[in-house]
């Protein structure tokens, strides 16, 4: 009724709620039990039953519930009363139940899971709980394990105060024994469950990649398509579409995705981008190296675009490339069309383009451009710029 | 050009491997007018048996195909057929793809975008013995064999690409064509043709694990 336990657990066993209430207000009656119970499900059951959850294995489910409670109880009534031997004997016997209620509780993976589900806010807790760490499994089998040892080693210390460590170590062997005795039984079972669910996460991520495959195909190739259809006429229209499908299908496949604020190969992929999609020309893109990016990468990056924007607008051809190579001592960039070059000198000082946005930027951080260029013979601008010792080290580190 | 007039006047047999019908059709349509599509196959094994029947100049060659790809098909055929050259024709220009073609025996490799024209100057190139690289290839290898001189070679002859051909090839990436390459260095055509050879020889032959790890580190992102 407060947290919803009693129709959780009715829910869970295939029995009435009433039934389950019932039981719970008369075990109130037993020091309370009834409120620890219910204090105890709602911590550790599951907001919600997983769908179409086996009823099988409920018999089986009350078995650690029934362990972990009958330990809960008897601590309890410990702490009520209880002395002298017989009071130790019950303390024992309570961690022994809560041990083996701990590791009995390993052996059901839909409640782990469950457990991982709801604890994926909290990271710390799904370690905790989650049933991919393996480390944790183990860590905590042998907490419970540990706590069945202590338990029967106390039992056997009190009842037989043989005060030699021979019977200690009789007792020990024993617990070993059947604790090893229970590992036996669950491992199968164990291994079993974990199988299924490994198999379970993976058909899951199939379906989700299948999934995303589908929506990126719908988003853009067939809308891409369909464009092409209606402008089938328009030369210029559907090549621009074609190539600009062509290279958000590439790079989805093949390229790793990296900031373009980051690094300086994926800057210079998307000013080549921008320009093939502005100017409707194809930027025949070759990159060898990586480096970090930063304010004088940046600069270089831009007045690669000046110059691919240039070769676009004057030089009256369909595909400029472009070549950038990260070496040691230096980056170089080199943008070529064979289109319809010009004469540098006959260039006015009142355009800007290349001045300012080329050669001035390049030497502002210490780089060079140089133009190389007649009429009918294509222009080439290659820009280099010494690299910084620190930043090509960092670019080769994140590139390994 | 240095070709003879003789060979310039043979139409050459070129034989088309594709898993697409479509493409094929197309392929062979824009490359009717400039030589003889002798034959074509939508499999490894049909491209196997029809090749050795045909013989051709020059196999047009998908890298990607549903019974184990272009790669098979060079495996197959290269001790048998020797003479047999394969250019590699592909719409996937994936490093991976491109270096692991050329190793296996491809004379060069060409991306599906390219013109038809392009396509059979390629094709007239490839079956007179030279190697086709594309700019992008040629950003391939010197990746690949980007300056590591720290690493031990076991065959430096063969491992190392020289200071010329790692010229030539930045020259091919830069977008150059083989005659403005001879131009820029002052050498002829011939050289540039010998040093992009000598590079696809040393793809093909080189021992050197890194360049396989390299594609293999490319294949895991």
């Amino acid at each position: 009724m407060i947290a919803g336990v009693a129709g959780g657990i009715a829910r869970h066993l295939n029995v009435p709620v009433t039934g389950v209430r019932i039981a719970l207000v008369v075990l109130l009656g037993f020091n309370g039990l009834g409120l620890l119970l219910y204090a105890v499900f709602w911590a550790v059951l599951p907001q919600q039953a997983p769908t179409g959850a086996p009823a099988r294995r409920d018999r089986a489910l009350l078995l650690p519930f029934g362990a972990i409670g009958l330990g809960v109880v008897l601590l309890q009534g410990l702490l009520f009363g209880g002395d002298g031997v017989a009071g130790t004997a019950g303390w024992l016997i309570a961690l022994i139940a809560v041990g083996a209620g701990v590791i009995w509780h390993q052996s059901d993976p839909a409640r782990r899971g469950h457990w991982a589900d709801q604890a994926s806010q909290t990271p710390w807790l799904a370690a905790v709980v989650a049933e991919s760490d393996r480390r944790s499994f183990l860590l905590r089998f042998i907490g419970g394990g540990v706590l069945v040892a202590v338990g029967v080693i106390g039992v056997l210390a009190v009842y037989a105060p043989a005060g030699n460590w021979t019977t200690v170590f009789n007792g020990v062997i024993f617990a070993l024994v059947g604790l090893l005795g229970v590992g036996v039984v669950v491992a199968p079972l164990l291994w079993r469950t974990f199988s299924q669910l490994r198999n379970e996460r993976e058909g899951r991520i199939r379906e989700q990649e299948r999934a995303e495959v589908a929506a990126m195909i719908h988003d853009q190739v067939l809308h891409t398509l369909a464009l092409i259809q209606r402008n089938s006429g328009d030369v210029t229209q559907v090549e621009r579409l074609a190539r600009g499908q062509e290279r958000a299908l590439r790079n989805w496949l093949y390229k790793p995705s990296a900031s373009p604020t980051e690094r300086f190969a994926a800057a210079l992929e998307q000013a080549a981008a921008e320009v093939e999609d502005t100017y409707a020309i194809s930027v025949e893109t070759v990159v060898v190296g990586d480096t970090q990016c930063d304010e004088r990468v940046a600069a270089l990056v831009a007045a690669s675009r000046e110059a691919l924007v240039n070769a676009a607008r004057h030089a009256g051809v369909r595909t400029v490339s472009l070549y950038a190579e990260v070496e040691d001592a230096e980056l170089s960039v080199f943008v070529r069309d064979r289109g319809a070059g010009f004469d540098p000198d006959a260039v006015e000082d009142t355009r800007h383009g290349v001045r300012g946005s080329i050669i001035g930027r390049m030497d502002r951080h210490g780089g060079k451009a140089v133009i190389r260029t007649a009429p009918g013979e294509g222009t080439e601008v290659r820009l280099t710029l010494p690299a910084s010792r620190d930043s090509v080290a960092a670019g080769k580190e994140n590139a390994r | 050009m240095t070709e003879p007039v003789a060979d310039q006047g043979r139409r050459l047999a070129v034989f088309l491997v594709d898993d697409h019908a479509m493409f094929r059709a197309g392929v062979r349509a824009e490359l009717g007018v400039h030589v003889d599509v002798v034959g074509e196959a939508g499999s490894v094994t049909e491209a196997v048996s029809r090749i050795a029947a045909t013989t051709p100049d020059v196999v047009l060659l998908d890298v990607h195909m549903p019974d184990g790809g272009g790669r098979a098909v060079l495996e197959a055929m290269r001790r048998t057929h020797p003479q047999v050259k394969f250019l590699a024709l592909s719409v996937s220009d994936a490093a991976e793809d491109v270096i692991g073609l050329i190793r296996a025996g491809a004379r060069g490799y060409v991306t599906k975008t390219i013109s038809p024209d392009e396509l059979a100057a390629a094709i007239r190139r490839v079956a007179d013995g030279d190697a086709v690289f594309s700019p992008r290839l040629a950003g391939f290898v010197l990746d690949a064999f980007a300056s590591r001189p720290d690493v031990p070679v076991a065959d430096p002859e063969l491992d190392q690409l020289t200071n010329r051909e790692r010229e030539v090839l930045r020259l091919l990436a830069r977008g150059y064509a083989y005659k403005e390459i001879a131009k820029e260095l002052y050498i002829s055509i011939k050289t540039v043709e010998t040093h992009v050879s000598n590079v696809l020889r040393k793809l093909q032959m080189s021992n050197r694990y890194e360049l396989s790890r390299w594609a293999a580190d490319r294949r895991l992102v």
